[in-house]
């Protein structure tokens, strides 16, 4: 089973994560945990509202817009952005839209190409849990969150650069 | 210069385990080729013709005694011997190997110097001028603000994986610009405004490479406690927004060009609308913190320049390094020295081991033990007392640091090229050393004058070929190696970009054409015109006749 790495624990992954659909209106979302395409929650959103809990979330594409849905995004338990290349950074931008301008405080999981050595930039964005791509170790992986013991930047995890707290 | 306390020492040496547990999973397999590439492009760490190519960071160009020593061991342990300096301010190494990098890096954290986004797509190395904290030209120095933008972009964990490479440079001269700010992705020009406050003109999406741009003024001024603010709205547009499927259309010039630069300064407006008032807002606290690591060094109080006349009027050649090679300090009795590494059978940039301890040497018994490297590939002593220049100059004379061509004709920026590069169509030295050779009568080169030839191997342009005055690009053509004109190119205060004279030359025939060119000019100046100056009134034509002439 692939494996999920929340809030720095090892889970099995259960979760499906839908596939974008040329028709997104007549998509059909399956039962159970899932997390559905940007453009099959604005397709559907009215049929979809019920499902709307702890088992069901949207996720963003790297060349989606956070803009698109503002703070509408709150009220998702759980949003993915995903890396359909690990080298597509978009997706750190997205994150900390999401969280900083947006205010999402649920879930934030990166899918598609998440490998350990983007996990620490990832964090530092915003992101809370982390879909690895199947062929690699979560247990490797955790390592890659605690990589730098010091960051300089003012970023979702630390929103006071390090000028502002330096002894 | 800055020096690191412990919360540097702590990232940059994270950094180094980091970079030791990657190359590790790379030899075991854990690692793809492809997924190890940018880990190790983001570490300066290159996969080159021959070897691999390590890009050592100078930060904004500061070097100090012991770095230089260290250098100079870690090519004598790790590779051939020599290094090479760069055009934008770093220092590669052409022969180590990947198993050896993670221990170079070590021994470089223990000075205070990494490989960090040398390379890769994400913010390089943040170059200003190399007479900065010293010139009579600059309005401040404007290192602390560099210092400021290499910590900000250290690890910025949004912009690692940016659409293209990114390069910003900082010049605080109103009238000069040594950093070629109009050519980077971002260049700062540092200002006052009406009321005397300090700021920033901030210039975006110049560039060289397949598609030379100047950077357009996206903000007239930028109050100086805006500057990481302000950089994060215009990254965070460019990320969001730059081309990812076109590396050849992906830098930021595209972006800017393609919105215009007024809509995209409307985007980066209103991204900053939300950034400016965040605690990413500098701290005039945080901004003296790093200006106390820049304060002029113990100056003597030197009045009496009688020797030094004395030297210069009894010593033709000595005179003629002092003319090319000596520039004004703003203290009195302290002079800025050009050390050239031009030598003539060198190729431009390149030092060796041995070179490396020496120039350790003469910054601590010349210029407070610190040097600065510049882009066109020179050292800096940027604190020598006058009554020591002479002596400096006997000293430096056998070592080939004294090569008195300094902005001119001989000066020439020159990319590694097809000796090395694996980007490169042609090779750029051999043409760098056929014109050397061709004019080395000095009293030809001064009489020339100032005049920047620049020679690049390919269309990447790490030769900065677009904005020599005269400058050379290698082309492919069906195999064989030839190289093309340009003329009128500038990456000064009044920056532009040449224009090709016409067909390209094989290799053999440049320094007949560079000789052609001058002798154009030669014909035509005004009295005090500089080659840049008569181009720009006289046009292309009258040189592109004489090159072409009965080639129909």
């Amino acid at each position: 089973m692939p494996e999920l790495i929340n809030n720095g624990d090892i889970q099995t992954d259960h979760w499906v994560y839908l596939e974008k659909s040329d028709e997104p209106e007549k998509q059909t979302v399956p039962d159970g945990k899932v997390l559905i395409p940007l453009s099959t929650w604005l397709a559907q959103s009215d049929r979809l509202t019920g499902r709307i809990g702890a088992d069901f979330g949207i996720w963003f594409d790297s060349d989606e817009e956070p803009e698109t849905l503002g703070e509408a995004v709150r009220q998702f338990a759980v949003v993915g952005v995903n890396f359909p290349k690990f080298a597509d950074g978009r997706g750190y931008s997205i994150a900390r839209l999401l969280r900083e301008r947006y205010g999402f405080t649920g879930d934030l999981r990166a899918i598609g190409d998440v490998l350990l050595d983007q996990l620490f930039y990832m964090k530092r964005c915003g992101f809370s849990s982390f879909a690895l791509r199947p062929d690699r170790s979560a247990e490797t992986a955790l390592t890659g969150l605690a990589t730098f013991q010091e960051v300089y930047q003012s970023a979702t995890d630390q929103p006071a650069p390090l000028f502002r707290r330096r002894a | 210069m800055y020096k690191y306390d412990s919360y540097d020492h702590q990232i940059i040496k994270d950094r180094v385990n980091q970079f030791k547990d990657q190359t590790r999973r790379y030899f075991a397999g854990e690692l793809s080729e492809e997924e190890f590439l940018p880990l190790r492009l983001q570490n300066g760490l290159y996969v080159q013709r021959l070897a691999p190519m390590l890009r050592i960071a100078i930060p904004y160009g500061m070097l100090n005694a012991a770095q230089l020593r260290r250098l100079a061991r870690i090519s004598r342990d790790y590779d051939k011997g020599y290094a090479h300096f760069t055009t934008r301010q770093n220092l590669q190494l052409n022969w180590p190997s990947i198993k050896d990098a993670p221990q170079i890096l070590a021994e470089l954290a223990e000075v205070e110097m990494h490989a960090v986004q040398t390379s890769g797509n994400c913010i390089r190395n943040v170059t200003s001028d190399q007479f900065a904290g010293v010139t009579p030209e600059e309005m401040v120095d404007p290192r602390p603000y560099c210092e400021i933008v290499r910590q900000w972009s250290t690890f910025h964990p949004e912009f690692a994986f940016l659409p293209r490479k990114f390069k910003i440079a900082v010049n605080a001269c109103p009238d000069s610009d040594r950093a070629a700010i109009h050519v980077h992705d971002i260049g700062l020009q540092i200002v006052k405004n009406a009321d005397g406050d300090l700021g920033f003109k901030v210039l975006v999406g110049g560039g060289l490479g397949r598609t030379p741009m100047i950077g357009a003024v996206i903000r007239e001024f930028l109050p100086e406690q805006d500057l990481l603010t302000y950089l994060e709205a215009i990254l965070r547009v460019y990320n969001r927004y730059g081309r990812r499927d076109n590396k050849y259309k992906a830098r930021i010039k595209i972006l800017v060009k393609a919105l215009s630069a007024e809509g995209f300064a409307e985007k980066v407006e209103a991204e900053w609308e939300h950034l400016k008032d965040t605690p990413n807002r500098l701290t005039q606290k945080e901004i003296d913190r790093v200006k106390q690591h820049f304060v002029p060094p113990d100056y003597e109080d030197i009045t009496d320049s009688s020797m030094l006349q004395n030297q210069l009027a009894e010593n033709t050649y000595f005179s003629n390094w002092y003319s090319r090679n000596v520039a004004p300090h703003k203290r009195q009795g302290y002079s800025i020295v050009t050390l050239t590494l031009k030598k003539l059978g060198v190729p431009p940039g390149d030092a060796s081991a041995r070179q490396l301890d020496q120039l350790a040497d003469l910054t601590e018994e010349f210029s407070f033990g610190e040097a600065r490297v510049t882009h066109e590939q020179n050292i800096v002593l940027a604190d020598v007392p006058q009554d020591k220049l002479f002596e400096l100059w006997q000293r430096i004379k056998p070592m080939g640091f004294a090569t008195p061509v300094l902005g001119t004709l001989n000066d020439i920026i020159c990319c590694p090229g097809g000796d090395y590069c694996s980007l490169a169509n042609a090779k750029s030295i051999p043409v760098a050393e056929a014109i050397q050779a061709k004019f080395d009568d000095l009293d030809y080169v001064y009489d020339i004058g100032e005049l920047d030839l620049n020679i690049s191997g390919c269309m990447n342009a790490c030769g900065h070929h677009h904005v020599g005055n005269i400058g050379v690009l290698g082309v492919d053509k069906k195999g064989e190696e030839w190289y093309q004109v340009s003329l009128g190119g500038d990456s000064g205060q009044k920056a532009s970009i040449g224009k090709i004279l016409g067909p390209s030359f094989a290799r053999n025939e440049m320094p007949e054409v560079i000789e052609k060119l001058l002798t154009v000019y030669v014909e035509q100046r005004h009295e005090d015109e500089l080659f840049l100056d008569t181009y720009r009134r006289i046009g292309l034509k009258p040189f592109k006749e004489r090159v072409y002439a009965g080639t129909h």
